[in-house]
């Protein structure tokens, strides 16, 4: 646990060294704030207190940020090298590839964090349904916390971090939105199977207020996939 | 700790990289490791630092075995890899804390390390710039201390000299030295100089084989074989001395080696040495040698005999 830690805390140094973390909080506060408050179908525009469309818009923000900050993960370093450094010094491949997990979900915990003034700004301005909010985060990280995966295992897949951050939205597209559309096309057996793959279902469900353990296993099953993979690729050595 | 490599074969698609590799390293002993370009060399490195499956074979340091138990192996090892691979973007002492501490260096010790480390290597000027600001000779100081700051038993050097100036050669070298009495240490390097000068034995390599191995002097003899003069006879006719020494009974073989001066090469009959008959024969004709050496094979010499086929 240790090991994992000691990769988390470099891995957030130099996101935070770079521009890249401040980048991502700042494009990602604006586009939520814009259209949480000011334009489309806003807090104002509904009349209603909730964060529904701030949750909306960070559902499609998040999709398009994580492989923007996956895809350097694993394959920059391939290409400079330095992951035979690591891999050579006593660490685990999984602590590794946990330790990069759990730096890049941090991230976007702060960047979700910043965002709280926003249902401090609601709860002065009508009732609001406290759950509702709680569970829309909660969607929201482990939405992430997929996608995060997914994203590191192209990124393990290439020492290229534009085929790292295409695949990791190929993939991704099919979670967000073709599985989705493949339920409403094909009938029968196939049309749930699409139904219980999409990311929209279970993502829908939870911020409703439901915790519901179908959608906890969903989450928790492309993670576990996700970064098993990553582990298995980084394993063979060649 | 020992190293012990049986039958360790890596094939890459139908090309085997190391073949049949079977060798052992001892404590205290400085290992040189030589080959032409693709011999093997950094691929036998990079699975003595666990960072290679393995076709075939097993390698043990220590008593424990490098496929079944890397992750110990891995905190005796220091390992600096061929290209010296740094998070460039890190300054010098954060990248030897935060290696310090995978290395599961105790909180306490980690700072005196760090310093310790950065004495050693040379590196207190530099040691708050980050390590894309440094010159390639430092960068190479760096990897080494990385591969240092643990106190490893064993360490394996990939080409560790390679981009440093003349002074830190010497440098280097006398640290791998030092650091080599109590320690198990194998470096591999293209300057035959080098090994030559730091290393207590020497291991060549060609297409994944071992295709000599011993001290530099054993190596030197066992290609040599005969003894061979160069020596240089005046005051008489090159064509009547070389009738002469040819029929010396030590002698094997004569051989003009220039064309216009009395300069001649002399080899030996197995297990003879001519010097004496030579100086006789020159006294009783009245000649005298003008130059005497005996002719060294150097290791390019050995080198080059056993890696070209």
């Amino acid at each position: 646990m240790k090991s994992v830690w000691i990769i988390t805390k470099r891995e957030l140094n130099s996101f935070f060294d770079s521009l890249m973390a401040y980048i991502l909080i700042v494009v990602f506060l604006g586009f939520s704030g814009f259209f949480t408050w000011i334009q489309g179908s806003d807090v104002f525009f509904i009349n209603q207190a909730t964060l529904q469309s701030f949750f909306s818009i960070a559902y499609w923000t998040l999709f398009f940020f994580i492989p923007a900050l996956t895809m350097r993960s694993i394959a920059e370093e391939k290409k400079t090298g330095t992951i035979e450094m690591i891999l050579t010094k006593p660490i685990s491949e999984r602590q590794f590839v946990f330790g990069k997990f759990l730096a890049i979900l941090l991230l976007i915990v702060v960047a979700l964090a910043l965002t709280l003034p926003y249902y401090i700004t609601l709860a002065g301005l009508g009732k609001v349904d406290h759950s509702a909010i709680l569970f829309g985060y909660l969607g929201l990280l482990l939405m992430s916390a997929a996608y995060i995966s997914i994203g590191i295992f192209t990124s393990c897949l290439t020492n290229n971090q534009i085929v790292a951050f295409l695949l990791a939205l190929c993939i991704g597209v099919f979670f967000h939105i073709l599985f989705d559309v493949f339920s409403y096309g094909i009938p029968g057996f196939l049309s749930k199977a699409f139904h219980y793959l999409s990311m929209s279902t279970h993502f829908e469900s939870i911020s409703r207020g439901v915790l519901d353990s179908k959608d906890l296993i969903y989450f928790l099953s492309i993670i576990a996939l996700g970064l098993g993979s990553s582990e298995l690729f980084l394993s063979k050595k060649d | 700790m020992d190293i012990k490599l049986e039958n360790v074969t890596k094939i890459y698609g139908i090309q085997k990289a190391v073949d049949n590799l079977s060798f052992e390293v001892k404590t205290g002993e400085i290992l040189g490791f030589l080959g032409p370009n693709g011999a093997g060399k950094t691929t036998t490195m990079k699975a003595i630092s666990c960072y290679l499956d393995l076709n075939h074979g097993e390698i043990k340091v220590g008593d424990m075995s490098v496929t079944k138990n890397p992750e110990k192996v891995k905190r005796h090892i220091g390992y600096l890899p061929e290209n010296n691979p740094l998070y460039i973007d890190m300054t010098i002492i954060d990248y030897l804390r935060f290696v310090a501490q995978l290395q599961g260096i105790p909180a306490p010790m980690v700072n005196n390390r760090i310093y310790e480390m950065i004495q050693v290597c040379g590196l207190k000027g530099e040691k708050h710039k980050k390590i894309r600001e440094l010159s390639k000779g430092y960068k190479q100081r760096v990897g080494l201390a990385q591969a240092l700051i643990h106190d490893p038993e064993v360490l394996i050097l990939d080409e560790p000299t390679t981009g440093l100036d003349p002074n830190q050669i010497v440098e280097i070298r006398e640290l791998i030295k030092k650091i080599g009495k109590e320690k198990t240490v194998i470096l591999s390097s293209h300057i035959l100089a080098e090994v030559e000068a730091t290393c207590d034995r020497i291991l060549i390599i060609n297409k994944g084989k071992i295709v000599a191995d011993g001290t530099s002097e054993e190596l030197r003899k066992q290609a040599q074989g005969e003894e061979i003069l160069k020596i240089e006879i005046l005051g008489g006719d090159r064509n009547e001395i070389y009738r002469s020494l040819q029929a010396l009974d030590t002698v094997r073989l004569v051989d003009f080696s220039d064309q216009e001066e009395n300069i001649f090469e002399v080899e030996s009959k197995k297990g003879m040495q001519s010097a004496k008959n030579i100086f006789n024969l020159c006294a009783e004709r009245n000649w005298y040698i003008g130059q005497l050496t005996p002719v060294e094979t150097k290791l390019e010499d050995v080198f080059r005999e056993v890696t070209s086929n």
